[in-house]
């Protein structure tokens, strides 16, 4: 019988052959992640459970990108950045990212792709649901919580359950008013938020091979909207040219055979695909934009791991380039890389950032910002009886801030149209 | 591990996600700092809207006033329990705000590991749909070893599914523990 790319790596770092989904397996962890929420919980666990005892297991397999509570006043959010600093300094940890310092990177998921942790073939665990992420290299990758990653840093296993995989295939040339965001919401309308639970999720298909890796990364990103234990798209030249340009070149790379054997597959036409929206109060309440075009908004937000990429922007600016925004637009660059980026490219000879800033946006400074509501100082947040359409990831009640809020997800193409008007807008109505 | 757990159900619906158990906001006090730990119980389900906090009805808060316990000890829900982010502070909270089980028909893989890993509580799932069948403050007795649920108040019993492969962590109190009794650390 043959095997996914999954199953592939859970024989690699499990050292063990012929794993049947369901089976409970130890996995050496080649990446451990976490950041400011997480990462002193899991210090102060580590140090409770190990005592004298503690000791990290591998430095170099261990980063810490401080990104979720950052431009706060709030004392107990910037203690636990500091606890982070106190820790990375004591135990001279080289993958730290001190906020206030030109290494600090902004939100974690797009940094490990950045800074060359997303390595195909491996095992990366991080204390961020949105660690699925990273499998867009053709790895393995998950979310788990402190306790968890405390075991791991000081033992470097991790026990895990072989999982099923689903595959979901999509075929035909993207139109240009479709983004993968589109896409995964469509995902999650067939399959609805638990429709993954404890599974892969594999994607394939001629739209996949014609993206580039930031749009890969929003579909494997939002794996975990569906309940998804990891997402994975398998190693390609587009997946090699991005590693090359950072330096990476030896990495193990594997393939589902054509005999695997899926949980289940899901084919779609790109083509047939519409502009899609999840509306309140969950990821799978999908909608096409045509059927709530003209719903008043109060606010429009890009940014976060899944729509704050350099690609999200490309989209964004191309719609808001010479248009003036008619509600409150924040642009919020995952990474500082994409803040860079910003003044970099530009279309049409203006630069990303003018773009939005002729179109009235606010600009924040890189970080998770409101994406998860935050502390009451965060920029962006959602307040009583505000209605967001954003390139986020979740819609659940609060999520944004205020749980007398009600917010859209969209694609960047959709959030830019309804900013412009002020009311949900097809981007086609642009384009 | 206790074997027969007691309490009042709280009951919810599906979904209950990681950002209704315990708001973003919220993570930033310590949880080794007795002091701010209760905070975590005090927030604990603050972000469930008030008309679906306490099923049938709603309009039931988990926690009163400025306690950080709750008098709802065993948590009823639907499908998805625990859906979202990574944060252990959900179970933690709950953990704190005195939940020691929950049955729901299905959980979000992260939250469950997290409670079984953590040691915080034990999530079980039930066999049928419940959420419609107990009100929040019925007296419920669960039997861990025998997978059985008894609620007291109407006098009705209903199955629950065996823990499984993860009963050794729930019985020794969470990885740790675990991994201990078995010479792994």
């Amino acid at each position: 019988m043959g095997k996914t790319i999954t199953q592939k790596i859970f024989e690699k770092n499990s050292h063990k052959k012929n794993l049947t989904p369901g089976e409970s397996v130890w996995l050496d962890v080649d990446v451990l992640m976490t950041h400011d929420v997480c990462g002193p919980p899991t210090i102060s666990i580590w140090k409770n459970e190990f005592g004298d005892k503690a000791k990290i297991w591998d430095k170099n397999k261990l980063v810490i990108f401080p990104d979720h509570y950052i431009f706060t006043k709030n004392v107990h959010a910037n203690r636990n950045v500091d606890i982070l600093r106190q820790f990375a300094d004591e135990h001279q940890l080289p993958n730290y990212y001190d906020v206030g310092t030109e290494r600090y990177k902004g939100v974690c998921h797009l940094a490990l792709a950045e800074e060359g942790f997303n390595v195909p073939g491996t095992v990366l665990i991080g204390t961020d649901s949105h660690t699925c992420t990273s499998g867009a290299f053709g790895l393995f990758s998950t979310g788990v919580g402190n306790t968890d990653a405390a075991f791991i840093l000081g033992t470097g296993k991790i026990w895990e359950k072989v999982p099923d995989t689903m595959k979901f295939i999509f075929d035909g040339e993207l139109p240009n008013y479709l983004t993968a965001k589109d896409l995964i919401l469509q995902i999650l309308a067939d399959i609805t938020t638990d429709g993954a639970t404890y599974r892969a999720m594999e994607f394939d298909g001629s739209a996949i091979r014609q993206m580039n890796m930031y749009e890969r990364m929003t579909l494997t990103n939002m794996a975990i909207e569906a309940g998804g234990m990891n997402g994975i798209i398998s190693v390609d030249d587009v997946t090699k040219s991005f590693l090359s340009s950072i330096g990476i070149f030896d990495y193990d790379i594997f393939y589902s055979d054509d005999d695997a054997k899926y949980f289940s597959v899901n084919k779609y036409d790109v083509t047939k695909i519409e502009p899609t929206v999840a509306k309140p109060h969950s990821p799978d309440n999908r909608d096409i934009v045509r059927n709530v075009e003209g719903t008043k908004l109060t606010k429009c937000y890009i940014g976060s791991c899944t729509g704050g990429k350099i690609t999200d922007f490309e989209f964004a600016a191309k719609l808001l380039f010479g248009n003036k925004v008619k509600v409150p637009t924040f642009v919020v660059p995952a990474s500082t890389q994409v803040a860079k980026q910003l003044e970099i490219e530009s279309l049409n000879g203006i630069s990303l950032k003018e773009i939005f800033e002729n179109a009235g946006c606010i600009i924040a400074e890189s970080s998770c910002a409101a994406c998860l509501g935050g502390p009451a100082d965060t920029i962006g947040r959602s307040s009583d009886g505000d209605i967001v359409i954003s390139t986020t990831n979740r819609n659940f009640p609060g999520r944004m801030g205020s749980k007398k809020s009600k917010v859209y997800l969209a694609s960047p193409l959709t959030v830019a149209a309804s900013a412009i008007n002020g009311f949900i807008t097809d981007p086609r109505n642009f384009l | 591990m206790e074997k027969i757990i007691k309490g009042k159900a709280y009951v919810l619906g599906n979904n209950i996600d990681t950002d209704q158990i315990i708001p973003a906001e919220h993570l930033v006090y310590s949880t080794s700092i007795p002091n701010e730990l209760k905070m975590y119980g005090h927030f604990a389900l603050s972000g469930v809207p008030i008309e679906k906090a306490g099923l049938p009805d709603g309009n039931i808060p988990f926690i009163e006033d400025e306690n950080s316990e709750s008098e709802f000890s065993i948590i009823i829900a639907g499908t998805n329990f625990g859906c979202g982010s990574s944060r252990e502070h959900a179970p933690l909270s709950l953990n704190v705000a005195g939940v020691k089980a929950i049955i729901a028909e299905s959980y979000a893989r992260i939250f469950y590991r997290n409670s079984v890993d953590g040691g915080f509580l034990i999530p079980i799932e039930s066999i049928n749909k419940l959420n419609d069948k107990i009100e929040t403050g019925d007296e419920l007795e669960i039997d861990i070893i025998n997978n059985q649920l008894k609620n007291i108040t109407k006098n009705l019993f209903y199955e629950l599914k065996p823990l499984g492969s993860v009963f050794e962590i729930v019985e020794s109190g969470g990885l740790f523990n675990y991994a201990r009794k078995n010479k792994m650390i």
